[in-house]
C-alpha cells in the first residue's frame, strides 16, 4: 500500500471496524490446537464436577461390605475401595475438590504476588527492599512444610486448603513480576510513555503489565498444576481434605500398601491419570494463552 | 539571566542554565554505599530560540542523550535549571510536570523499543491525546487517522500493531506520537542513527517539513556531521560532560575554534575527490577519560594536540568571541 495524498484517502472506518481485544484473543487461541484439546479437557472436568452427582451415578459415601476391593465389573465401572465404596463415584466427586483448589488457591496467590511484585518492581527502592526481604522469608522455608504445618494448625478442610495455598505461595510469582518490571521500567517505551505524561498507574497498568502477561499466564498455569499437586500431596500424607470426602491425592494413599500397588491397579491407576490428565491440560492451555497474549507472536 | 520571554526574532524558547547531571556509583548489597559519580553532564549552558534547530553533536557517551533526556526532566537534573516559556521545569513536580509535557515532547533513538509491542499503532499514538484529555472516541480516532497521514503513513494502519512495521515506518510512529499533543519544541534524540541509509534521507526531510509546517523547535542530537549541518541552524559540540564551542552552524562548520572541534570536523569525509585528497585528518591519541574521573583543567587536555600548561590546571571559561560563538579553550578568547 503506497502511502496516498491527505484528499484521495477516504477511511472506511466501519469497514475495519476494530475487533475487541477479547475476540482477538480468542481467534488466536483457537488456532493452537493442544490448547483447545487442553480446554476441552478442562472444561469436561469442570462440567464432571458440577454434575457430579448425574456423573457418577452411585453414592460415594456408601459403603457396601459385600463388595470390597472388587476388580471393575459392570456394576462398578472401576472397582470398589478397600471399604467397599464405588470407585468411578469417588474419582467423580475428587474432581470437585481438585478443580477448586487448582482455581481457587492459584487465583488468590496470582493476585497477591502479581500487585506486590508490581509495587516492588515500579517504586523500588525502599518499598523494594521491604517487599523482597518478607519474600525472602517465605522462600526460605519449603513451603510443603509450611502447609503442612499450618493446615495442621487451622484444621484441614477443602476451604482452609484453598487459602493456605492462596496465602503462602505466591512469593515467586511476586519475584517473578517484579523482574519482569524492573527489565521493562529501563526500556525505552517506557521512558516514551513517561515523556508523553502517562500518569503512574495508567502507565503500570497499561504499559507495564501488558507486557508481564505472557510470564503471568505461564506460572499461574504451572502454579495450577503445582497446587493440584499440593492438594493431592496433602491428602496423600492425611492432611488434605477430611476423609470421607473424595479427593485424587487421598485417593492415591491406597497406593501406599504394597498388595494395593502389585494387584489392584484399578484403585490407584484412575486418580493417578486424572491428576496427569489435569495438569497436563492445565499447562497446554497456559501455553496457547501466552502465545495468543503476544501479539508479537505469529499465529494467523 | 531569567527565563522571561522576549518577543521577535530572538524569542527564546528554552534556556539551559548550568546543567548537571551526575548518576552515583554504588556498591554493596543491603547497605549501599556511593562510591563515586559519573558526571554525565557537568555543568552546561545555552538556549534554543523558537522556530530553530540546534543540532548537538559529540561521540558516544559524552552525553547528549542524557542532556536531552535531562532538559525534558526524564532523568531530574542534580542542578541547574531549565527554563521553558518562562517555567523553570527543575522545580516542577507530579502533576504540574505531566501538564507540562504537552509542550514538550521526545523522538527516540531506537524505533524497535520505543513503541509498545502489545499496544497497537492507534493506541500508541492516541494515549497522549487521552492522558492530557485533548480527544477522546470518534474524536480520537480521526485526529489519529490525521497524525498517520502527517507523518506519511497509511490510515488503516491503526488496528496494527508495532512489529508489523519496518524500522522506517516505527519512527513515523514515534514522530506522529511525539506530534500528537501539538508540542512546540521536540528533542530528538538521534532520531536516524538506527535506520537504513536510504531511510535517513526520508526521515530527515519529514522532520524538517513538519518543523515548518507546525513552527516547531528541535534539539536535534546526534553524531552524523553532516546530517546535523543539513538540519540545524546552530550547532554545539559536546566532549566529556560539557560543551566545548556552540556557534552558527556554517561559522562552526567553516572556522572551528576548539581544537576538539577541529579534530571532529577534520573526520568528516568529503564529497569532492579533490579536495577529499588533500584532507588532513587530525587523529587523537588515547581514550576518552572516564566521566567518573575526569581530568584536572579542561576536560580536553589528555588528548589535546595544542595543550598547555593552564589547560590541565584550570577550567576554561565558555566565552563568546564574538557573533554568539562561544568557545571554552584558554587559546582562545582569553
Amino acid at each position: 500500500m503506497a502511502v496516498q495524498g491527505t484528499q484521495t484517502v477516504n477511511v472506511n472506518w466501519r469497514a475495519m471496524r476494530q475487533e475487541s481485544m477479547g475476540q482477538r484473543i480468542l481467534r488466536r487461541f483457537l488456532r493452537h490446537r493442544l490448547a483447545v484439546a487442553g480446554a476441552v479437557v478442562i472444561i469436561i472436568l469442570a462440567l464432571v464436577a458440577i454434575l457430579a452427582p448425574y456423573v457418577a451415578g452411585q453414592d460415594p459415601y456408601y459403603q457396601d461390605y459385600s463388595a470390597i476391593r472388587t476388580p471393575p465389573s459392570r456394576e462398578h465401572i472401576l472397582g470398589t475401595d478397600p471399604l467397599g465404596r464405588d470407585v468411578w463415584a469417588r474419582l467423580v466427586y475428587a474432581t470437585r475438590v481438585s478443580l477448586s483448589v487448582g482455581l481457587v488457591a492459584v487465583m488468590i496467590y496470582t493476585i497477591i504476588g502479581t500487585i506486590l511484585g508490581a509495587l516492588a518492581g515500579y517504586y523500588g527502592g525502599a518499598v523494594d527492599t521491604f517487599i523482597m526481604r518478607i519474600t525472602d522469608v517465605f522462600m526460605c522455608f519449603p513451603l510443603l512444610i509450611i502447609i503442612i504445618t499450618v493446615v495442621a494448625l487451622v484444621g484441614a478442610s477443602l476451604y482452609n486448603i484453598m487459602a493456605v495455598i492462596g496465602l503462602l505461595a505466591w512469593p515467586s510469582i511476586c519475584r517473578l513480576v517484579r523482574g519482569q518490571f524492573l527489565s521493562l521500567r529501563e526500556q525505552e517505551f517506557i521512558t516514551a510513555a513517561r515523556c508523553v505524561g502517562v500518569p503512574g498507574g495508567r502507565l503500570i497498568l497499561r504499559h507495564l503489565l501488558p507486557n508481564c502477561v505472557g510470564p503471568i499466564t505461564v506460572a499461574a498455569t504451572f502454579g495450577m498444576a503445582g497446587a493440584i499437586l499440593t492438594e493431592a500431596s496433602l491428602s496423600f500424607l492425611g492432611l488434605g481434605v477430611p476423609p470421607p470426602q473424595p479427593s485424587w491425592g487421598q485417593m492415591l494413599t491406597d497406593a501406599q500398601k504394597l498388595t494395593v500397588l502389585s494387584r489392584m491397579p484399578w484403585l490407584w491407576v484412575p486418580p493417578g491419570i486424572m491428576i496427569a490428565l489435569t495438569v497436563l491440560c492445565v499447562n497446554f492451555v497456559g501455553d496457547g494463552l501466552r502465545d495468543a497474549l503476544d501479539p508479537r507472536m505469529r499465529i494467523d | 539571566m531569567t527565563g522571561t520571554n522576549e518577543t521577535g526574532k530572538n524569542d527564546i524558547l528554552v534556556r539551559v542554565e548550568n546543567l548537571k547531571m551526575y548518576f552515583p556509583i554504588t556498591q554493596g548489597i543491603i547497605i549501599q554505599r556511593q562510591v563515586g559519580t559519573i558526571k554525565a553532564v557537568d555543568g552546561i549552558s545555552f538556549f534554543i530560540r523558537r522556530g530553530e534547530t540546534l543540532g548537538l553533536v559529540g561521540e558516544s557517551g559524552c552525553g547528549k542523550s542524557t542532556t536531552g533526556r535531562a532538559i525534558l526532566q526524564l532523568y531530574r537534573p542534580t542542578a541547574g535549571d531549565v527554563w521553558f516559556e518562562g517555567v523553570n521545569l527543575v522545580q516542577l513536580k507530579g502533576e504540574q510536570l505531566r501538564r507540562m509535557r504537552r509542550k514538550m515532547q521526545m523522538i527516540f533513538q531506537d524505533p524497535y523499543a520505543s513503541l509498545n509491542p502489545r499496544m497497537t499503532v492507534g493506541n500508541i499514538i492516541g494515549e497522549p491525546l487521552e492522558v492530557h484529555n485533548i480527544a477522546t472516541g470518534k474524536e480520537r480516532r480521526e485526529r489519529v487517522q490525521e497524525l498517520l497521514q502527517v507523518v506519511g503513513l497509511n490510515p488503516y494502519f491503526v488496528n496494527r500493531y508495532p512489529h508489523e512495521f519496518s524500522g522506517g515506518q516505527r519512527q513515523r510512529i514515534g514522530i506522529a506520537r511525539a506530534l500528537a499533543v501539538n508540542p512546540s519544541f521536540i528533542v530528538c534524540d538521534e532520531p536516524i542513527s538506527a535506520l537504513d541509509v536510504s531511510i535517513q534521507a526520508q526521515i530527515i526531510n519529514l522532520l524538517e517539513e513538519l518543523q515548518d509546517q507546525f513552527g516547531l523547535t528541535y534539539l536535534f542530537i546526534a553524531h552524523d556531521l553532516s546530517v546535523v549541518r543539513h538540519i540545524s541552524n546552530r550547532v554545539a559540540v559536546m566532549y566529556l560532560g560539557k560543551i566545548m564551542e556552540l556557534a552558527d552552524r556554517d561559522e562552526l562548520y567553516e572556522n572551528p575554534l576548539h581544537p576538539y572541534s577541529k579534530a571532529l570536523l577534520s573526520a568528516v569525509p568529503i564529497p569532492d575527490p579533490v579536495i577529499e585528497e588533500k584532507r588532513q585528518r587530525i587523529i587523537l591519541k588515547g581514550d576518552v577519560p572516564s566521566p567518573a574521573n575526569p581530568p584536572k583543567g579542561c576536560n580536553f587536555c589528555t588528548r589535546c594536540p595544542e595543550v598547555m600548561d593552564i589547560c590541565r590546571e584550570e577550567e576554561p571559561a565558555f566565552v563568546d568571541v564574538g557573533g554568539e560563538h562561544w568557545v571554552a579553550c584558554w587559546r582562545v578568547g582569553h
